[in-house]
């Protein structure tokens, strides 16, 4: 055998022409000021004060609820938001919001594309923050650079460690937040420092301080890119008409410097774009893309770039927009010599209307059975085995398990009465038979849903029946239901 | 031929030496790390055949070295959950059948417990919801031969009824009229008449008006001058609605005429204590349950106008 044929040869000859695995590149964005990097600031504030914050707000609910405004009671399957208070029968109160939330990005990527993902998505807001960190440590994106490569000497160490060091603070923080969504937040928050708080609550805190130190400290960009199924998505969600981030590329090709700009000019030649190649735009792009190749899987349309560009086209005295929120569609037009629609237009287009009708009317259904929903309910469970007990005097007995479900904050009275049961009177398993009338008072406790035995009797020459059991408030505030149940003799059961 | 191995030009790779018209394979052997799992699984294997029964004999497999058994698995469930309930088990033992009602945890800790042995012992008889059938009683309804405060259920549960070699066994002795010739078929029919007649299923005629002054002699001694029957001897109400065998002539011709005579394990002796005290406070619970007797009646039985 030759050399040539030798299979470890030939293995190594090949194994660096196709990979099918991309290493990083790392990404050191450089800092920018701008309009959409004020914005960015903005939601990035309002979103981490509303994490953060939201279990810390009170809420008086009376002396038999808890008073935090918004908490997940798993333990009661109890859900408090506010003034809504959702049980488990309630849930599709949940998935409603759920399904608002979808159709939510659906309205969004319709009418300003990506924009979820640019600005609000944790994943984003985290790594701007995580950026920043960067940025306030080890010095601004050539800084870094230059500190990525240099050698493992003991400052650089230092350094990593102590950056390492504020990213895990910041995942812990953000960890351990999210807890506080599921239990009393002062209560849990002396109980985990003291060590009495729940394994799981510990474990919690674990898996995400970990999961933000990961993702946001290391994973970054390559989230977006390859884990996150999203993007994805929106690839099938855009359209010609989506603001995308858009490189007019009509209006800044062929890119080259002011200066042979000039020589062009001067040398009789057609003249240059607008677009100076800077390259300002890569370097304050969080996930390291050229947004002139055009719209691509990486650009989350944070439009840090644009903020970049306008001020490198400030400087050269330049019109603003060069790269700019625009549509496909728009791009076509252009390149025909038409005018661009009109920014109002693109948003408030067909597609984004009936977006915005469905999830308005979900919206305005839910908040309409919020208002509707009973908060005192009856339901009642008819013993089939027996069906009915024959009794000494000749009388009939039927057993009936009956819920009386209280959903306000306080103890309520009520009447549990029976109509429709001719001389049928009802006592509970706790009262003397001889004490059976038409109507029992129940004190239901907050919040509960109380369970009685009740036994409907009706004396001698009881024929089968359907009657109803009507459950009234008797406090001022009222509130009354109904449920319908049958009365069985030997002849039957009345249906 | 096998050994022509070379290399395939457009991969790289080489080929396992065979060709069939020209048709060639690639040797891509498994990943190590593919082939270690394998292994690895191999040796897990073995182990597992060690410690575990695993090769089958002729009357059983070997039993592995942690000796682990299904039954074995099944035992030590039960007696974890044996010890759930132990201490609850032991209060319920501590406390008489009749103050297990002024405890609201034992009294629903015992009610349970005897729904579940009541369906293991007494469905047989008495019918999953206690219905009972003919000659099996009833557990729903108002009517008790004995009596039906907790206490007195306790003790009829505890000794059975006609349990020959228990002293306290409920044991009532009716005789069999007809058969031992005591009345003549004429005078079982007058007395049926009036049986039928104070349980209201006949209007009063010659026939009840005879059976009336028989029914004096010869039944009101246990069943009471109007029928209403003696719980001291275990003699059923007869002026009432519930029948245990029937009430219709035929049926209650037959009683009369051959009595009747109705069996129940002594469960005192078949059951722990601790079940048969839970076994009477979940009959008691299922709404025909009678309050204690006079002395005991005050600290009992508080029946609340508005229910808790």
């Amino acid at each position: 055998m030759t050399n040539a044929h030798d299979p470890k040869l030939a293995r190594a000859d090949h194994s660096d022409e196709i990979s099918f695995y991309e290493k990083r590149k790392g990404v050191f964005p450089r800092g920018s000021d701008g309009a959409f990097r004020r914005l960015k600031w903005a939601i990035m504030a309002f979103c981490l004060i509303v994490y953060w914050g939201t279990p810390w707000l009170r809420w008086n609910r009376g002396p038999y609820a808890p008073d935090q405004a918004v908490l997940i009671d798993l333990a009661h399957r109890r859900f408090y938001m506010f003034d809504i208070e959702i049980w488990p029968h309630e849930f599709y109160f949940v998935a409603g919001l759920l399904i608002m939330a979808g159709i939510g990005l659906f309205l969004v990527t319709s009418a300003v594309g990506r924009a979820w993902c640019g600005y609000a998505c944790p994943q984003t807001v985290w790594t701007d923050l995580f950026q920043h960190v960067d940025r306030l440590i080890d010095g601004d994106r050539n800084a870094q650079i230059r500190l990525q490569n240099a050698p493992w000497t003991a400052s650089k160490v230092a350094r990593r460690v102590f950056k390492w060091g504020v990213y895990l603070t910041i995942s812990f923080l953000t960890g351990g937040a999210w807890i506080f969504y599921f239990a009393d937040a002062p209560t849990l928050q002396r109980e985990f420092w003291t060590g009495t708080a729940a394994p799981v609550a510990y474990a919690t805190t674990g898996v995400l301080t970990f999961t933000t130190f990961w993702l946001g400290g290391f994973m970054r960009e390559q989230v977006c890119v390859y884990m996150c199924p999203w993007p994805r998505i929106q690839t099938a969600m855009l359209d010609e008409k989506s603001l995308t981030v858009t490189y007019k590329h009509w209006r800044g090709e062929p890119r080259g410097s002011v200066k042979a700009a000039q020589k062009r000019v001067e040398q009789g030649l057609d003249p240059l774009g607008d677009c100076i190649d800077c390259k300002q735009c890569i370097a304050v792009c969080p996930t390291g893309i050229d947004i002139r190749e055009g719209p691509q899987i990486g650009c989350i349309t944070c439009a840090l770039c644009i903020d970049a560009c306008d001020k490198a086209m400030a400087d050269v005295g330049r019109p603003r927009g060069l790269i700019d929120y625009f549509t496909l569609d728009d791009e076509a037009k252009v390149e025909r010599g038409e005018e661009p629609a009109p920014v109002l237009k693109t948003i408030f287009r067909p597609r984004t209307l009936i977006y915005l009708g469905v999830w308005s009317a979900i919206g305005v259904g839910m908040l309409f059975l919020l208002g509707q929903r009973t908060r005192l309910d009856l339901s009642v469970a008819k013993d089939r085995n027996p069906e009915y007990v024959m009794l000494s005097k000749g009388a009939v007995r039927n057993g009936f398990t009956i819920k009386l479900r209280n959903m306000e904050d306080r103890p309520r009275a009520v009447v549990v009465s029976i109509s429709g049961l001719p001389g049928g009177a009802i006592y509970t398993d706790e009262m003397d038979s001889d004490l059976a009338r038409q109507s029992l008072a129940v004190e239901i406790p907050a919040d509960t849903t109380k369970r009685i035995r009740v036994y409907a009797v009706v004396p001698k020459g009881a024929k089968p029946a359907e009657f109803l059991f009507d459950l009234k408030a008797s406090d001022k505030e009222g509130g009354h239901d109904v449920a319908k149940t049958t009365f069985t003799t030997a002849e039957g059961n009345g249906q | 031929m096998a050994n022509d191995k070379r290399i395939d030009e457009a991969t790289g790779v080489e080929t396992v030496g065979h060709e069939w018209d020209g048709i060639e394979e690639l040797n891509n052997p498994l990943p190590r790390w593919w082939l270690w799992t394998f292994y690895a699984c191999i040796a897990f294997a073995i182990g597992y055949c060690v410690v575990y029964p695993a090769i089958p004999g002729l009357h059983s497999a070997t039993a592995g070295t942690f000796g682990w058994s299904s039954r074995g698995a099944l035992a030590s469930e039960m007696k974890a959950a044996d010890d759930s309930h132990a201490a609850i088990r032991a209060e319920i033992a501590a406390t008489p059948v009749e103050q297990l009602a002024g405890n609201e945890k034992l009294l629903r800790a015992s009610i349970e417990g005897g729904r579940a042995a009541f369906k293991v012992n007494c469905v047989q008889c008495h019918g999953a919801g206690a219905a009972g059938a003919k000659g099996y009683p009833n557990l729903n309804d108002d009517d008790w031969l004995w009596g039906g405060d907790v206490a007195t259920i306790h003790q009829t549960l505890l000794h059975g009824v006609r349990q020959p070699g228990d002293d306290a066994t409920r044991m009532s002795q009716m005789p069999a009229f007809g058969r031992d010739g005591i009345l003549t078929a004429a005078q079982i029919q007058d007395v049926v008449s009036h049986v039928r007649v104070i349980s209201g299923q006949e209007k009063a005629s010659g026939s009840s008006q005879r059976g009336a002054a028989i029914f004096a002699q010869n039944c009101a001694v246990c069943h009471g001058a109007n029928g209403e029957g003696s719980r001291a001897v275990g003699a059923p109400k007869l002026n009432d609605a519930i029948w245990l065998y029937g009430g219709d002539r035929a049926t209650i011709t037959e009683t009369v005429t051959n009595a009747r005579y109705g069996v129940m394990p002594a469960w005192g002796s078949r059951l722990d204590p601790v079940t048969v005290k839970m076994l009477a406070a979940y009959v008691h619970s299922l709404g025909g349950g009678e309050a204690a007797p006079a002395p005991a009646a005050a600290a009992a039985a508080a029946p609340a106008a508005t229910a808790k």
